[in-house]
């Protein structure tokens, strides 16, 4: 306790040259905080948008229907077993179906996209559905990206074009019902929503789906044949997007880290050089020179202890200021087709915080302690002489 | 004397119109249709062509070799230009691949892939792949007569009889004399018109009257669609069974 009183007390006597150690070392604190919480509350909002328009809880995929191969969509279209009717009645399960389509959007322009049939009073996703009820003509749903893409408006007819089962063109005009705004692409990009009664027929597939949803909160359903795919599943591309932007960050707080510890490192090298005396007057009144190396890893340690509080001061009303308002993200980031939005509300978690104090704390003691040890070595007498060592 | 010659007249146009009557109708549309696959289809053929994609900015010229056997094989060899010099196209069945000498790979285009357009074309690997007989996969009526090109044409209008055909309905116009189509149009299910395709240059060779020139259309995109003009075509040559090999692509 007394080495650590002379330890705060050293470094307080050092003036100008601690508070701009522990400038750096707060600012370095604030930074790897707050950048955490950007990634944190990306990923959180990432993965609740998923599942609130995309996934539900799950999903029951018929045996040939693979999300990531498109050769498999001609054939990925099946009756809905009887063993699920049951979950579809409650609304706990949807059915969707996925067929490939063709748009013509004007300007002769021509696009691939998928057409996918979802009950309009479906509420397992977030989908706005209720625009499809009108039965008088047949109508779709596209996402904002595809709008964008497509020239489309809410109330614009585009000729769409498509295959039934049995590999016959049909084509009409649609009717965009509206334009739905969602920050996951993959329920967006290249596609056009229908009732998915109109798509049954429109193809040919009479009571037949691609999957079904599971809604959020309810139990899964006794497998009756097809591929229960479950929410890790789903969101696995989203947990590997995680720690591939980990890695990003561990690399850019190595960086900031290094700046910070290359001052403390600094003024504990020149620290040991300008206060020989002391130490040999130290070890001239009983501290032995393992204590006194002790004495001066401390100093270097109090450095991040002091950082850690002001850092808090200052940086507690910036992060939370930052929490209300967000950070916004350009434009271009929807194109990238990762589930994001346009601002990024961060996320501060106990753990985090915890985590980034032990990492600044640790690595202070241990570049303190790197000039400190060669103060076992010293001899006492040319020191108390001030011989450099 | 006048008034027997004047009966003469009238007696020969009679007959003339009578003869004429009697050949239309005495050949059913599904006979008509026959004739049609007999002039158009061959046990075998080897077709030097050159086709023409008419872009919004500019066209683009390509020319290939290909052989056909039957309905089931296929392979075309692109010549020129130099960018798409040595891509190969195979079909066999209904498996279509391609070999692109750029990357040295032989791909099947298959799903999606198969909307795409051949070379930027108005025309789908799919329509390339769909080349049965018109009496195998549709029922005809005849719904008319009408001029295409100054020559004299029965319309037929054609009804798929079997699933899995691309077009559910066809309107033909096909030459009275010659009895090859001078145009077609290709509709959807639901009666939109998908393609339309004018006929031309229609030549005698080796004993039946061929299209020499073709203009395909996609009616929905825009633009003057694609020109496929036959420079050399050769019926019923044997064919080297190599040709349709999927080792032979490489080579």
């Amino acid at each position: 306790m007394l080495l650590l009183k002379t330890a705060f007390k050293n470094i307080l006597g050092g003036g100008m040259r601690t508070w701009l150690n522990v400038a750096v070392l707060s600012f370095t604190f604030v930074i790897i905080v707050w950048f955490n919480g950007i990634t944190d509350g990306w990923v959180q909002e990432s993965r609740q948008e998923t599942i609130a328009w995309e996934t539900g809880d799950g999903q029951f995929w018929m045996p040939e229907y693979d999300r990531y191969d498109v050769f498999t969509l001609p054939d990925a279209h099946a009756p809905i077993p009887n063993g699920y009717r049951e979950g579809m009645a409650k609304g706990d399960l949807m059915p969707v179906l996925v067929v490939q389509g063709t748009v013509y959007p004007g300007g002769g322009r021509v696009m691939n996209i998928q057409l996918k049939g979802i009950p309009a009073g479906q509420t397992a996703v977030k989908l706005p559905t209720q625009g499809l009820a009108d039965r008088e003509e047949i109508s779709a749903l596209v996402g904002k990206r595809m709008a964008r893409s497509a020239g489309l408006q809410e109330g614009d007819y585009v000729m769409v074009r498509w295959r039934d089962r049995w590999g016959a063109f049909d084509a009409r005009q649609i009717r965009i019902a509206g334009v739905f705004d969602s920050k996951v692409p993959a329920v967006d990009t290249g596609q056009l929503w229908l009732d998915i009664e109109d798509l049954q027929q429109m193809t040919g597939m009479d009571g037949e789906a691609t999957y079904l949803i599971l809604s959020v909160g309810t139990e899964v359903p006794v497998d009756s044949g097809w591929v229960f795919k479950s929410l890790a599943y789903l969101t696995a591309d989203l947990d590997e997007m995680l720690a591939a932007n980990r890695i990003e960050m561990v690399i850019l707080f190595i960086i900031l880290l290094s700046v910070a510890l290359l001052a403390v490192f600094d003024t504990q090298t020149l620290s040991i050089f300008r206060r020989q005396k002391e130490i040999g007057t130290y070890v001239a009144l009983g501290m032995t020179q393992k204590r006194v190396a002790t004495l001066f890893t401390l100093e270097g340690t109090a450095y991040s202890l002091l950082a850690i509080v002001v850092g808090a001061i200052w940086g507690t009303p910036v992060l939370l200021w930052q929490a209300k308002v967000g950070m916004p993200m350009p434009d271009l980031i929807e194109e990238t087709g990762i589930a994001i939005g346009n601002v990024i509300y961060p996320i501060y978690t106990f753990t985090a915080i915890l985590w980034t104090i032990l990492v600044i704390v640790f690595s202070s003691a241990l570049i303190s302690y790197w000039p400190a040890r060669k103060i076992t070595k010293q001899n006492i007498v040319l020191s108390l002489k001030g011989k450099i060592l | 004397m006048r008034i027997i010659k004047i009966k003469t007249n009238q007696i020969i146009v009679c007959l003339v119109f009578s003869v004429i009557t009697v050949q239309a109708f005495s050949q059913s549309p599904t006979q008509l249709l026959d004739a049609v696959d007999k002039n158009l289809s061959a046990d075998s053929r080897i077709v030097e062509s050159t086709m023409v994609v008419h872009g919004k900015r500019n066209n683009r010229t390509m020319t290939s070799k290909s052989y056909t056997e039957g309905t089931a094989k296929s392979f075309s060899e692109y010549l020129s230009p130099a960018r798409d010099k040595g891509t190969k196209m195979l079909k066999l069945e209904k498996e279509l691949w391609l070999y692109s000498p750029s990357t040295d790979r032989t791909i099947l285009i298959s799903g999606h892939m198969l909307r795409q357009s051949v070379m930027g074309s108005d025309l789908s690997y799919e329509d390339v792949m769909d080349d049965r007989k018109l009496t195998e996969t549709y029922n005809a009526e005849l719904s008319g007569e009408e001029e295409v090109d100054g020559r004299p044409c029965w319309v037929l209008s054609l009804k798929a009889k079997v699933d899995d055909v691309a077009y559910d309905a066809q309107k033909i116009w096909i030459d009275r004399e010659r009895l090859v189509p001078l145009r077609q149009e290709l509709y959807a299910k639901s009666g939109q018109m998908l393609k339309r395709i004018l006929l031309s240059d229609v030549r005698q060779i080796d004993g039946r009257w061929f299209p020499m020139q073709m203009n395909y259309k996609d009616v929905l995109k825009e633009g003057d669609g694609t020109d496929y003009i036959i420079t050399k075509i050769e019926f019923n040559k044997p064919i080297p069974a190599y040709i349709f090999s999927k080792a032979g692509l490489k080579q």
